[in-house]
């Protein structure tokens, strides 16, 4: 069963279902590409500047046009769900709101070029297996909107995936930086594929997958990867700064969302 | 007849960053419903992040209202079918090599490899530099043969 805008207005119990995936996706984009326009002008190299800004952009808009379906169902505003949204209220994974590194953008960033690589790549492999699942989605207009953004996906991924694999196979401090900081990455990464408390709604409404087809999906697609790389994978996910779709989020986020609402909130009715 | 004016507009619109191609050569255009209290364009946006967006869809508006017997004019952004590569006509690859970038590649390698051939020499003799480029929608390249550094439009398939 195929559903339009008007059958989801219509139906509430699958416009709720629809809104809480909405906003996981919507706030996910938003905060990686955050994360990421924090990097300009500090990549490593300036190829990299112009990928990783490139990239970020290109997520941004996927979040924007995540916003934009939202609204569609009557949940406010595009503008204002990006920007006027308290920490509570997110429902990011928590992995994706994490500083960067130490120090901010303009005093002294020691940011984590290692960190930052396994988060992207596995935050676009986590992301590329959704929008695959999503393409079948039983809500048409996010199944119209998943097609657009697995074409711009398919760069980002090839992206970071190939910066993982040359860092991870150059060995000595490049290999053990990424090391730690694929350990870390797998103590959150289950908040990745946790659709939270509603989860059972949202697939009820055959939406998206299962929690565990995603997750077992993505384990399928890294494994020769890191069979190549002879890295070994944890046996479980975890998700030790608490679950964001439930509103657990760190102090990380707040911060963030202080800087990036900083101009909005300062004057929410000026026009752009 | 109306529909042909409105089009003469719309070939006046051009990429606010590529000024030699138009919305049409670019494969923008899906529909053009014209009723009586109005004009209804249906664009594909081309890259989401694309800040040009915004400029394109108030061009649009600019141009197709001063189109004598068109009252009104909507845009809406629709993402089915998806826009891709392939959509850039003939022309419009032609105008982008005047420009100095090469047209979307038509053939993507299993790998998702793909060659550009130079705008300038029309060298193949080309080396990727950067899959990324100055704007969501390009890469930059460098010919081995003339010594140019140039851009390529990224291919972008639903097969990807």
């Amino acid at each position: 069963m195929k559903y339009e805008l008007e059958d989801a207005l219509k139906n509430e119990a699958l416009r709720d279902a629809a809104v809480e995936l909405l906003f996981q996706l919507a706030d996910d984009d938003f905060m990686i590409a955050y994360r990421g326009s924090e990097w300009l002008g500090l990549a490593p190299h300036i190829e990299e500047d112009v990928a990783f800004s490139s990239i970020s952009q290109d997520t941004m808009g996927h979040a924007a046009m995540f916003y934009q379906l939202l609204s569609d169902l009557g949940a406010g505003d595009p503008d204002q769900l990006a920007h006027a949204r308290p920490a509570a209220e997110r429902k990011n994974a928590s992995l994706l709101e994490k500083v960067n590194g130490p120090g901010t953008y303009l005093t002294e960033p020691h940011y984590d070029w290692a960190f930052t690589i396994v988060r992207n790549y596995f935050y676009a492999q986590a992301k590329k297996v959704k929008m695959e699942s999503l393409k079948n989605t039983s809500y048409q207009p996010l199944a119209e909107a998943a097609v657009k953004i697995n074409m711009e996906l398919y760069y980002h991924l090839l992206h970071w995936k190939t910066w993982f694999s040359q860092l991870v196979s150059a060995g000595g401090e490049a290999r053990t930086r990424m090391e730690t900081a694929m350990e870390k990455v797998f103590d959150d990464l289950e908040g990745l594929f946790s659709m939270g408390s509603h989860g059972d709604e949202i697939t009820k409404h055959n939406l998206i997958d299962s929690e565990e087809t995603l997750r077992t999906k993505w384990i399928q697609m890294m494994s020769p990867v890191f069979e190549s790389l002879e890295l070994k994978m944890p046996d479980q996910f975890r998700m030790k700064s608490g679950n964001g779709r439930n509103g657990e989020h760190t102090s990380d986020l707040k911060a963030a969302l202080d800087t990036l609402g900083e101009v909005y909130n300062f004057d929410p009715a000026a026009s752009w | 007849m109306l529909r042909e004016k409105i089009i003469e507009a719309l070939q006046t619109v051009k990429d606010p960053e590529i000024d030699s191609v138009s919305i049409i050569e670019l494969g923008m255009i899906e529909e053009l419903e014209i009723h009586q209290d109005g004009v209804l364009i249906k664009l594909l946006p081309t890259f989401m992040g694309c800040p040009a967006l915004d400029i394109i869809k108030n061009n649009v508006v600019k141009a197709v209202s001063s189109v004598d017997g068109v009252d009104r004019v909507d845009v809406k952004f629709i993402f089915h079918p998806p826009w891709t590569s392939d959509r850039v006509t003939d022309l419009g690859r032609e105008k982008l090599k005047e420009f100095g970038i090469a047209p979307p590649p038509r053939h993507i390698e299993e790998t998702g490899e793909w060659q550009a051939d130079c705008p300038y020499c029309g060298s193949t003799y080309t080396t990727m530099e950067n899959l990324f480029g100055p704007t969501a929608c390009r890469s930059i390249l460098y010919c081995k043969s003339c010594k140019n550094p140039f851009e390529a439009m990224k291919p972008v398939s639903t097969l990807m």
